[in-house]
């Protein structure tokens, strides 16, 4: 009983971290769908939204707001609006002028934006790392006979929930609304796509946006779950998605959702059981072995190379 | 199409408003548990201002000026003129590197010390960077976990001496073997990948090699390092003031003259020269060889290469494993010039600065690499009030180069032979 406490323990926080890590890699994998890029600034973009939460939610409640579910809506408002308008900025600036060049020209551009990011907020608001309040507080305990207690936290329920919502509403999007359509049509031939009236800029910035949002979801519901942010934080979050968006197979949303979960789990196994300082090796050694031996992932369509 | 433009450069600045004004605008700061919202100086929102202003401008008025600059007269006034012809050219680049490096045998003697130690840092980039070269400039693999082999190199090194008392000159080729070992072995899988899964797989790498030398406290210290990693010897002659091993002599007692720290100093420049001179004549041999000619075929066109024969596996193995070669020999002369080392020397930021350098300089050229090596690491130094601002420069840098300039500042150009029109 203690044994299955324990496991379900460490699968609740997998299962936590990974629904944070599968909206963040929706981003990777939408990007990559349809212009076959890894955004690499995508990590940096979950950051911004994290620090653009941090700043509304201590500015509401300096002005003396207390109700706190409108504190949390106003200020996921607040982030989703500046990394959006970040997605599409890093878009314009360093994205399109490079599209279509030689792959690694995008990559290493993509780079460049992304320690440019780093640094703006480094500059703007210090390296040191900012407690961010943890304002959903308290929840359920189960114990079998008082010597481990298994916690599940209110704060853990409300990423599962903002995730499924946030999800749900995603997959209607690209299923029933006609932009969600030309996405998919874009993302399966773009030149076809653009032959048949759709307006693949437009698509692709929307893309972006919507993978940027998605992002600072995550930046805040993950920046209250662990207590503090940095600049540096979104580097290696952005890696763990973009893994997980690999795992599950690039280019697909299912896969991202899918491969988040795998990820969270298989990393919160590793600490629980292992060493925790080892969870990032598991992480990175996982995706080394997927690009190795299953590049599709597990959802993915194999491509074909045509020469 | 005017009251378009208009709509456009409004949305544009009300962009840039919404990304820089939150960030910028408001700073967090931590008083004791609570944290603390202030505004930040006026000269910045000022800026943030002026600078949406600007892209409005800019976006609304983008056709006129781009017309403008049309019509400028060209910047650089080499631009229009004729290629130099190719034996001109590559007689003016060894003039050149001849040039640099004379001047670099003298320079240790008549700056300061500081200025020697920072040239010492200046050569490791050089070496590093010639290395990366060969990896993403000639052979095409985007490579963003270089620092490893750095890494394996200088811990090397470090752990040799520790155990078993290794000299430096004895710990350079087994680090830079080593390191090339690594490499390979790395290499041996992962090079079947695309373009920029293989940049991931890397990138995953060096941060593994980081993490277990972080955490592997018993054999590596962890995050404490590994201090006291011995100097370089000549012939036995030791340059401290207290001879450290026995059956060594040490410098200024076997030439009869004061003891001066500067001699160390000296020295390790002198040899970081040597090796940095050397690494670049052995790059520059191998990009004539048939196996340099291969790495470029290969990037440049891979199916190509391959139906011509070229194996896909040898030729990337082997610009991978001499990349990872010359990053192990740079690693053990850090290790030695720095005497201490600890994990923090290795992070992604490391392997993104010697790519940057290789990106800015121009990927495939060696005189263009070795500038922007020496640039990108003594302009910091020269302008200490923004050093600050170095990556955040860093990183514009390099997307504007893709943006404008993705050959670099001083491209390669591949010796060729143009044939003369007949009749």
């Amino acid at each position: 009983m203690q044994d299955l406490l324990y496991f379900s323990q460490q699968l609740i926080n997998g299962l936590t971290i990974g629904s944070a890590y599968a909206l963040i890699a929706i981003g990777y994998t939408m990007v990559y769908g349809i212009i076959g890029m890894i955004n690499f600034a995508h990590g940096e973009i979950y950051m911004i939204g994290a620090y653009t939460a941090l700043i509304a939610i201590t500015g509401l409640t300096a002005l003396g707001l207390a109700w706190l579910p409108l504190i949390l809506i106003v200020a996921l408002l607040c982030a989703m609006i500046v990394s959006s308008s970040m997605g599409w900025a890093v878009e314009r600036v360093a994205y399109r002028p490079v599209r279509g060049r030689h792959r690694l020209i995008p990559l290493i551009s993509a780079i460049g934006m992304s320690i440019f990011l780093q640094n703006y907020v480094h500059l703007a608001q210090g390296s040191r790392n900012i407690g961010f309040p943890a304002l959903i507080e308290g929840g359920f305990n189960f114990s079998a006979d008082g010597t481990f207690e298994m916690s599940l936290s209110y704060m853990q329920i409300t990423i599962f929930v903002t995730t499924l919502v946030c999800m749900t509403a995603l997959s209607l999007f690209i299923s029933r609304s006609r932009t969600g359509r030309a996405c998919r049509a874009v993302s399966q031939d773009l030149g076809m796509a653009s032959l048949l009236g759709i307006d693949t800029n437009r698509i692709i910035s929307a893309t972006f946006i919507i993978g940027a949002s998605l992002a600072a979801v995550a930046g805040l519901l993950l920046g209250m779950y662990y207590g503090s942010i940095d600049p540096l934080f979104g580097f290696i979050a952005g890696l763990k998605a973009f893994t997980a968006a690999v795992l599950g197979g690039i280019g697909s949303i299912p896969g991202a959702m899918l491969g988040g979960l795998i990820l969270g789990v298989s990393e919160s196994m590793t600490s629980g059981y292992l060493s925790g300082e080892y969870k990032d090796v598991v992480s990175f050694g996982l995706l080394i072995l997927i690009l190795l031996f299953k590049p599709t992932g597990l959802l993915g369509k194999p491509e074909v190379e045509k020469i | 199409m005017a009251a378009n433009n208009y709509r456009h450069a409004l949305f544009c600045a009300i962009v840039t408003l919404i990304i820089s004004f939150p960030i910028l605008g408001f700073n967090l700061e931590a008083k004791g548990v609570n944290i603390e919202l202030t505004g930040a100086k006026t000269s910045t929102i000022v800026a943030v201002i002026l600078a949406a202003v600007a892209v409005f401008v800019f976006q609304a008025y983008r056709d006129s000026f781009m017309g403008l600059l049309g019509k400028l007269p060209k910047l650089n006034p080499l631009a229009g003129r004729e290629p130099m012809e190719q034996s001109k050219r590559v007689k003016l680049e060894s003039w050149v590197l001849t040039g640099i490096v004379v001047l670099a045998l003298f320079w240790p003697f008549v700056v300061s010390r500081g200025s020697v130690d920072l040239a010492t840092l200046v050569l490791i980039y050089i070496m590093l960077a010639l290395g990366l070269n060969v990896v993403v400039g000639l052979a095409g693999l985007l490579d963003l976990g270089y620092v490893a082999f750095y890494a394996v190199g200088a811990y090397t090194f470090a752990l040799l001496s520790q155990y078993t008392g290794i000299s430096f000159w004895m710990a350079l080729p087994i680090g830079a073997l080593l390191a090339g070992l690594t490499g390979m072995i790395l290499g041996f899988p992962v090079l079947r990948l695309r373009g920029d899964y293989l940049a991931i797989v890397t990138l995953g790498f060096g941060e593994i090699i980081r993490i277990l030398l972080n955490n592997w406290t018993t054999l590596t210290g962890g995050p404490n390092g590994i201090g006291g990693i011995p100097e370089p010897t000549l012939f036995g002659m030791e340059f401290g003031r207290r001879i450290k091993e026995e059956g060594n002599t040490s410098f200024h007692e076997t030439f009869g003259i004061a003891y001066s720290g500067e001699h160390k100093v000296i020295f390790l420049y002198l040899i970081a020269l040597v090796l940095a001179v050397i690494t670049a004549l052995i790059i520059r041999r191998f990009m004539r060889m048939p196996v340099g000619r291969a790495w470029e075929a290969l990037r440049e066109d891979e199916i190509a290469a391959r139906s011509l024969g070229l194996s896909r596996t040898a030729v990337k193995l082997s610009a991978f494993t001499i990349g990872a070669f010359f990053a192990g020999f740079a690693g053990t002369v850090f290790a030695s010039k720095q005497g201490f080392i600890s994990p923090e020397s290795f992070v992604f930021l490391e392997s993104a600065i010697i790519l940057a350098i290789v990106v800015l300089g121009g990927m495939g050229s060696q005189l263009g690499v070795i500038l922007a090596a020496i640039a990108v690491t003594i302009l910091p130094e020269l302008a200490r009030e923004f050093s600050e601002y170095r990556m955040l420069i860093f990183g514009a840098a390099m997307v504007l180069m893709m943006v404008w300039r993705p050959q670099g500042l001083l491209p390669m150009r591949r010796i060729h032979i143009t044939l003369n029109k007949q009749g």
